[in-house]
């Protein structure tokens, strides 16, 4: 365990979370080349304790010695819960155990978490949500429900007499130096853009939402729970989040015009040949921006962020050995960094003799939570004319879908259940 | 048999389907988006706004009350895991 103490971050707050320098990898997803921090705040006002977010229970230890340096159990009257992640609510069960008066507060939402965590009868907790507030005694924490930054329950909550905005793990990056404030920690920039990259950015609507509560605030310091300190400039930071949520590049074709991307990879032609075919169909319509791309030429990043800005996307694969191909699974299993639900997709290939993939592709944009309304075209081999112009029709029926003039159909789910069957 | 019409809005379906068919059936089938994530009435992944034919659906099962109202859902939400249509017309927002 590392001798640093508790640090004050300003008058009566300080942080008293865990250093976690020798984690490479956190929850699977993330690599970090120096570890993590699990940031917790004591915040002491005349009237009352409140303790900010606890730490990973095997981390427990640390926050207890840091706590008891500048607070008794029984004074904590306040237990805030940014954020039910278990490397933020590790040693909540114990610190409930230890400080029995203590009365926890959360978001609406993450009442599930909690009862999920602290598994006991009887268990008292006050729902909090934007506007609402605890007054520790000339010191008073106001709440900001930020959903979705990154889990449903996640809010922040702003310390206002001294302008601190505890953002649970917005702004937080994995990064582990015990000079803990920005401006004295080594450089941690790649870091916080990791971290952006990997956890906020597929909510980013909610990050545009969250931005919209907390750059109105005098902020004098950002408080997060991984990672630096963030004392000098903390607005750059909001500025960069702001900057990060917004589309890449100018979109050429404005709003009320809409993208469709075909993705196709081909061994012989012939789903090359069956992609330029939906590709003409959908050009057909006006409205619709058309874009044809080849897996074999590009790589899965710049793919991704195209994906994310598209409102339609139709994925071509010849069926080898019973699956669709790696480059195309490969594109499929990397847009859990991006929102994709309720994108319009389909999927077409040609195949040898079984033809599997375009019922795989079609269950993982289902999964993904696509909105697949039309079924996808197979071809044995070389597609004839017939089958290309299906494939015309299947461009023309998702650019129709994607301008919102798709005439409405009536089908039977006797229907729908025989579509099934003789296409599996 | 009794049979139930269900239009989901957003990609321009109607299914005609059996009475007692339950939602998330129908979304996967046609692919409206509508997904599962427990399929058992307990993470709240498949919510959906009923437009109109409320009165044509099952009764919220108390399990399925306490998803909706954690998930602060209004009173035109339901679990597509859950609800089973019993005839009429139905209107979904998906």
């Amino acid at each position: 365990m590392s001798t640093l103490g508790a640090i004050a971050i300003a008058p009566d707050t300080h942080w008293v979370g865990a250093l976690d320098p020798g984690l490479r990898e956190f929850d699977i997803i993330l690599k970090t080349a120096n570890g993590t921090t699990y940031n917790s705040y004591c915040v002491r006002g005349s009237s009352g304790v409140a303790i900010i977010d606890t730490v990973k229970e095997s981390h427990a230890g640390e926050f207890f010695t840091r706590l008891e340096q500048v607070a008794r159990y029984d004074e904590i009257t306040a237990i805030v819960l940014n954020h039910l992640e278990p490397d933020h609510t590790g040693a909540l069960p114990e610190l409930m155990r230890r400080a029995p008066q203590a009365k926890l507060y959360i978001s609406n939402k993450a009442q599930l978490m909690l009862k999920a965590l602290v598994k006991h009868d009887g268990l008292a907790y006050t729902i909090v949500n934007t506007g609402d507030s605890v007054d520790l005694g000339g010191r008073t924490l106001h709440f900001l429900n930020t959903p979705y930054l990154h889990w449903p329950d996640t809010q922040c909550t702003w310390l206002e007499q001294q302008g601190i905005l505890f953002s649970g793990d917005v702004f937080g990056c994995h990064f582990c130096d015990s000079r803990l404030f920005n401006g004295q920690v080594g450089d941690f920039r790649f870091s916080f853009e990791y971290y952006y990259a990997h956890i906020m950015r597929p909510f980013r609507e909610h990050v545009l939402d969250a931005l919209e509560l907390i750059e109105p605030l005098p902020l004098k310091l950002i408080a997060p729970a991984h990672g630096p300190i963030l004392r000098d400039a903390p607005r750059s930071y909001v500025q960069r989040y702001r900057q990060l949520a917004a589309p890449l590049l100018h979109n050429e074709i404005g709003a009320s015009n809409k993208s469709l991307l075909v993705f196709y990879i081909s061994s012989y032609g012939n789903t090359s040949r069956m992609a330029e075919a939906v590709r003409d169909g959908a050009e057909t319509i006006p409205g619709v921006r058309v874009s044809l791309y080849d897996l074999q030429g590009g790589g899965n990043l710049p793919f991704v962020d195209l994906i994310e800005e598209a409102d339609g996307l139709a994925f071509g694969s010849p069926t080898i050995n019973g699956d669709a191909v790696k480059p195309v699974w490969d594109l499929l299993s990397s847009l859990a960094v991006i929102k994709v639900r309720d994108k319009l997709g389909a999927a077409f290939g040609s195949y040898g003799w079984s033809g599997e993939a375009v019922n795989m592709i079609e269950d993982r944009l289902r999964g993904l939570k696509l909105r697949v309304p039309i079924q996808g075209v197979r071809a044995r081999l070389i597609p004839t004319d017939e089958e290309l112009g299906l494939c015309r029709d299947l461009g023309k029926q998702l650019a129709l879908h994607l301008t919102g003039s798709i005439e409405h159909r009536v089908i039977a789910m006797s229907e729908l259940l025989t579509q099934e069957s003789t296409h599996a | 048999m009794p049979k139930a019409n269900v239009t989901f809005e957003k990609i321009g379906i109607t299914v005609t389907v059996p009475a007692g068919t339950r939602l998330i059936e129908i979304s996967e089938k046609v692919g409206a988006g509508i997904t599962y994530g427990c399929r058992e009435g307990e993470c709240g992944t498949c919510m959906m706004r009923i437009i109109s034919g409320m009165e044509n659906m099952s009764e919220r099962s108390v399990l399925e009350d306490k998803v909706l109202q954690e998930n602060m859902a209004g009173r035109n939400h339901r679990l597509a895991c859950q609800a089973q249509v019993l005839g009429g017309d139905i209107t979904v927002k998906a």
